[in-house]
């Protein structure tokens, strides 16, 4: 990692494991969970849930375990548990489909509601989800309120990161949508891992959902959104594993 | 037939049709008695398993009968009943159809048979395959995957109403495992079609024949359908040589580079010569090394599976037309084809096994009556021992046994999801079916519910599918696929063998010029494993299909290529042995260790190695283990010699560090070869208590609770949810890559393990790594057989037994918690410095 980077970053391990940076200057825990905790506004963010991808599958006859939402939420409300934050806020593409609202099992939404309680919850659009949200307050009840992109602090949250442009280099951006993942390759054996991906001026959170697959950060649709060689922080074992960028192998898609 | 080289002595049974006779008298030949053997069994309506030397006219043998029944029907119809085919011919090979279809044609011809015989395979174009469901062939030569097809076609009880013979030919290479699932499922249903059908299979190479009449036979072996044993005469005896190097045979490897010059000097001699390796990559060193000293300019080619299909013909027909004097060969030249007059088969390095040296040699010489030659070439010191036992197992004729293999609940779910794409099926009945195939023989109507719930659900506790099913109740209470989609979806997906993701290697060139720097992909090379590639960054060097080639990336399915300069290649990976020694070679070996008198076959170096040994160490007698320990830099070593083979003791070894860690010797890594493995550790292992240290208990609570975490556990499931149809590789339109389909696999396994662990998929990835991916069954016997036998040594330094094992150390990836690890070692130091400090 580069001098200047290292100095924006300011990383530094927290015991539980994560990995505090400086994004735009706000304090910003990585978690093994694939989460963002922003201790100072005490603000819990994952992206990209992708809840009851599973059945949605199954409706179109490829029966993958109905089980995915159910342990999607388990490690969401691990870190409820943990954190006990203020605000959670879940970055877009929180349901696979327009229809999995309704799919979805009636434990697993009464589970929705205990978790939001005493909170504020803030579901923010994705392209996945912008429909099944839609029908909030209408046909569906879901805890919490549904949002489009919003600022917190020098951060703004967003689901799908902007193009770099000359112009803008996106300072402060915090996104999802890209279920990043890093890959690296030692002893003729490839890991590969979801993954954040930060220069110190924007944020790419990885994918929370239990079946949500990974892009690797070399593809162009993720390398191409940083001015400057970024910081990977992969998710281990309890720990966040700070990769540097040219540690990570594959030109795979 | 050219394969099958009839000219022998004839021994009068039943005397052939007129037709037939003339026909082998006007070649100059007679009927061998086991043909004559095998119409007698087809006259008596009998199930029948030939089991003949190669070169015996085995497989003329199987389709004898089936030429004669033809020959005497008359007028057949072009429609309705008496119209179907007559005769289905199943090789596990897609070649050997074509190969077959070739040398059938001979007497047909000759004889003026009006009989019409076709192949079939993955490879066969669309309308021909339509003009075969139209009009069927007499005799119809395809693979099982394309049986499982068949299985589910609609129509498919009328299509195959006539057929009077199944012939399985190189049986004894497709029974086992799910392959032999699917295809014996497949008997059983082809048998409910046309109940007087007949199967027939053919083996030159057969340890326990009672195993396979059993798979073969609709029934008990004893029942009623009970299947005829033919044999055939034996041939000549092979002449084996191993080869005792000029050079020193070396203390270790697997390659035999130091034999490389004395294989070219054997070639050079011979007329074709067949080399035969274990794996791909070795295949290509030992091409390229033979090229390097390839002064006479001879024609050698090379032959692999990943090959590009049009290379394979070309050096298959140059071969054949005897334009080559030596091919270097994986196991893609085992099987009975014949490309060539091969008078010598050399075998670098180890053959592992028995049964598959015989296959091999019988490639060379394939008449019956001269004896085939073949020439050993030991890689290393055990290697020489290893030779020499295989060489005196063939003599012996003892070939490897393989162990009874119950039939799998993935491959079960794929044919009855097929089954219900055919026809509506009750349940009862299709049991009754299944029950009749010798893998499914025992069955319980409980297992059976069960496939059946995940076929049509997915067989999930938490109930929220059933509105999904993909397969539902008539109202007669038949179950029948939901709808066409789904049945178009299954049939896409069919089959068995689940290759892993393979990707095109193609040669790149740069797209455009200026500032446009992207490859692109041109001519294919062939195909090799997406792991394999995984490995490599750009710019790396590596050998494939006989030269040296620059990676350069990978998109999409392409693996982009160019030529290289380099001779020697930066990236030699050339893995070890694929397959495990044999517990019958491992047997052997470790007699002739610990028989004095035997050494003397032995080449001196190797004499002097072994004597060197008993002095330095000890000799362990054959029913014990020896287990030296000794210091070694700063580490401390514990080496074990099992001889059970390389995936035995990778298993042992994960679980033996599990026990040392527990035990507060920090145990560091292991690496293992056929014959031992070694364990390394911080603090010394010599006070440890072995025998509780190889307790067999160690197979309990330790195996299932790595098996869990472990990448093979996932391998394992991965292919069962791809044959079992949870995941479906092919979709209309496009086709999943290997990666796409290890990735969601993984995700769903750990979901899976987590809210259902006893799930039908879990239990039978469970049972499907602990027999063929860990090999648990043969680590149970050995850990039996050693309990209280173990002999342990403490020694001040490495003996010349462990040299093999210890040089593997630093050439290949030690085993442990290597993800993690992975990820911990090329976390960036900078950084892991500041955290610490902020810690």
């Amino acid at each position: 990692m580069n001098a200047a980077l290292r100095q924006t970053l300011s990383p530094a391990r927290k015991p539980c494991g994560a990995l505090r940076v400086l994004i735009a200057g706000e304090t910003c825990d990585l978690r093994c969970s694939g989460a963002l905790w922003l201790p100072t506004y005490r603000t819990l963010i994952a992206a990209d849930l992708h809840l009851e991808k599973g059945s949605a599958f199954a409706a179109r006859g490829q029966l993958l375990p109905p089980y995915d939402s159910r342990a999607t939420l388990d490690r969401l409300e691990a870190e409820i548990a943990e954190l006990n934050p203020d605000t959670v806020i879940l970055l877009g593409d929180s349901f696979h489909d327009a229809r999995a609202i309704a799919r979805m099992a009636a434990a697993d939404r009464a589970r929705l509601d205990r978790l939001a309680a005493g909170r504020d919850w803030l579901w923010l659009e994705g392209n996945h989800d912008r429909e099944a949200l839609a029908q909030m307050g209408a046909d569906v009840r879901l805890p919490g309120a549904v949002v489009g992109d919003i600022s917190l602090g020098a951060l703004r949250l967003t689901h799908e990161p902007e193009p770099l442009s000359a112009a803008d280099n996106r300072h402060g951006e915090v996104a999802g949508h890209l279920h990043p993942s890093a890959r690296v390759v030692a002893y003729g054996r490839g890991v590969r891992r979801p993954c954040f991906i930060t220069d110190g001026s924007r944020l790419i959170l990885p994918a929370f959902g239990a079946f949500t697959g990974g892009l690797s950060v070399r593809d162009p649709a993720i390398a191409d959104l940083f001015a400057r060689e970024p910081l990977i922080a992969a998710l281990g074992r309890g720990r966040v594993h700070a990769l540097a960028w040219e540690k990570l192998s594959g030109d795979r898609q | 037939m050219e394969r099958s080289g009839l000219c022998g002595r004839s021994v009068g049974v039943t005397p052939l049709p007129p037709l037939f006779a003339d026909w082998f008298a006007s070649r100059g030949w007679s009927p061998r008695r086991h043909q004559l053997e095998m119409v007698a069994a087809a006259e008596a309506g009998s199930h029948a398993l030939l089991v003949a030397p190669t070169g015996g006219g085995k497989t003329l043998a199987g389709f004898l009968p089936s030429l004669i029944d033809l020959a005497e029907r008359g007028p057949r119809p072009a429609t309705g009943p008496g119209s179907g085919v007559h005769t289905l011919y199943l090789s596990p090979l897609k070649a050997l159809t074509t190969d077959v279809e070739r040398n059938l044609m001979t007497p047909i011809r000759e004889i003026g048979l009006n009989i019409h015989v076709e192949t079939r395979t993955g490879d066969t174009k669309q309308s021909k395959r339509q003009r075969q469901r139209d009009f069927p062939p007499d005799i119809l030569l395809t693979t099982p995957e394309q049986l499982a097809l068949f299985c589910a076609w609609e129509g498919a009880r009328s299509y195959f109403a006539d057929l009077k013979c199944v012939v399985l030919d190189e049986v004894h290479a497709i029974w086992s495992g799910k392959r032999g699932d699917l295809l014996a499922l497949g008997l059983a249903r082809l048998q409910s079609f046309a109940p007087a059908m007949r199967r027939v299979g053919l083996s030159a190479t057969i340890e326990d024949p009672d195993l396979i009449r059993e798979w073969l036979s609709p029934s008990a072996l004893t029942g009623e359908d009970g299947v005829t044993l033919v044999r055939g005469d034996p041939g000549a005896p092979a002449v084996i040589d191993v080869l005792i190097s000029e050079g020193k045979v070396p203390w270790a490897g697997h390659t035999g580079q130091h034999a490389i010059p004395e294989v070219y000097a054997a070639i050079q001699r011979a007329r074709l010569a067949l080399i035969f390796v274990n794996t791909r990559w070795q295949s290509e060193f030992v091409f390229q090394q033979l090229w390097a000293v390839n002064d006479d300019n001879l024609p050698i080619g090379l032959h692999h599976g990943s090959l590009a299909a049009e290379q394979r013909r070309k050096i298959e027909a140059a071969m054949a037309r005897g334009d080559l004097r030596a091919v270097v060969c994986t196991s893609t030249l085992d099987l009975g084809i014949d490309w060539g007059d091969v008078d010598l088969v050399i075998q670098m390095a180890a053959p592992k096994g028995s049964s598959r040296l015989v296959q091999r040699i019988g490639r060379a010489n394939h008449r019956l009556d001269e004896p085939s030659r073949a020439l050993l070439v030991p890689a290393s010191r055990f290697e020489m021992l290893e030779c020499q036992a295989a060489r005196e197992a063939v003599a012996d004729n003892a070939f490897d046994w393989e162990p009874v293999h119950i039939g799998t609940l993935d491959t079960l779910a794929q044919h009855v999801m097929g089954v219900a794409c055919s026809e509506p099926f009750d349940m009862q009945a299709l049991y009754d079916e299944i029950r009749t195939s010798g893998p499914y023989r025992d069955l319980t109507w409980e297992q059976f519910e069960d496939v059946v719930d995940f076929v049509a659900t997915g067989g999930y506790a938490l109930r929220t599918y059933d509105r999904f099913a993909r397969i539902v109740r008539t109202q007669n209470g038949q179950w029948k696929v939901r709808n066409q989609h789904i049945a178009q979806r299954h049939r896409m997906n069919v089959g068995a063998i689940v290759s892993a993701g393979n990707l095109n290697v193609r040669v790149a060139s740069r797209r455009g010029g200026g500032g446009t720097r992207a490859w692109v992909g041109g001519r294919k090379v062939g195909e090799a494993e997406e792991w394999y590639f995984e490995q490599l960054t750009p710019g790396d060097t590596f050998l494939f299909a006989g030269q040296v080639w620059a990676f350069q990336g990978i998109t999409g399915t392409d693996a982009l290529v160019t030529h290289a300069n380099d001779k020697d290649p930066k990236i030699p990976s050339w893995g070890g042995a694929k397959f495990p020694l044999s517990t019958s070679l491992a047997d052997r070996v470790r007699t002739m260790v610990q028989d004095r008198d035997h050494w003397r076959v032995l080449p001196p170096d190797v004499q002097e190695w072994l004597e060197l040994q008993e002095t330095r160490s000890v000799i362990p007698d054959a029913e014990s283990m020896l287990v030296e320990t000794f210091p070694r830099g700063n580490r401390h070593f514990m080496v074990a010699y099992p001889f059970e083979g390389r995936l035995a003791h990778t298993t042992l070894c994960m679980l033996l560090t599990r026990r040392l860690d527990r035990l507060g010797v920090g145990p560091l890594g292991f690496v293992v070869t056929d014959y031992s493995f070694a364990i390394w550790s911080i603090k010394p292992m010599d006070r440890i208590d072995l025998d509780a240290l190889f307790q067999p208990d160690i197979l309990g609570d330790d195996l299932e609770a790595w098996l869990e975490e472990s990448f093979m556990m996932k391998r394992s499931f991965r292919n069962c949810a791809l044959i079992s149809g949870l995941i479906e590789r092919r979709l209309p339109g496009a086709e999943k890559t290997g990666r796409q389909v290890t990735f969601s696999t993984d995700l769903i396994y750990d979901v899976l393990r987590r809210h259902q662990p006893d799930h039908l998929l879990l239990k039978t990835a469970r049972a499907d790594a602990a027999s063929g991916l860990l090999d648990v069954a043969r680590l149970g016997q050995m850990l039996t057989r050693i309990e209280g036998r173990i002999r342990p040594i403490a020694l001040s330094r490495p003996s010349p037994f462990s040299v093999p094992v210890l040089v593997q150390i630093g050439r290949e990836r030690v085993g442990g918690d290597a993800a993690e690890m992975i990820l911990d070692e090329s976390a960036d130091a900078l950084i892991a410095e500041v955290m610490e400090d902020a810690a």
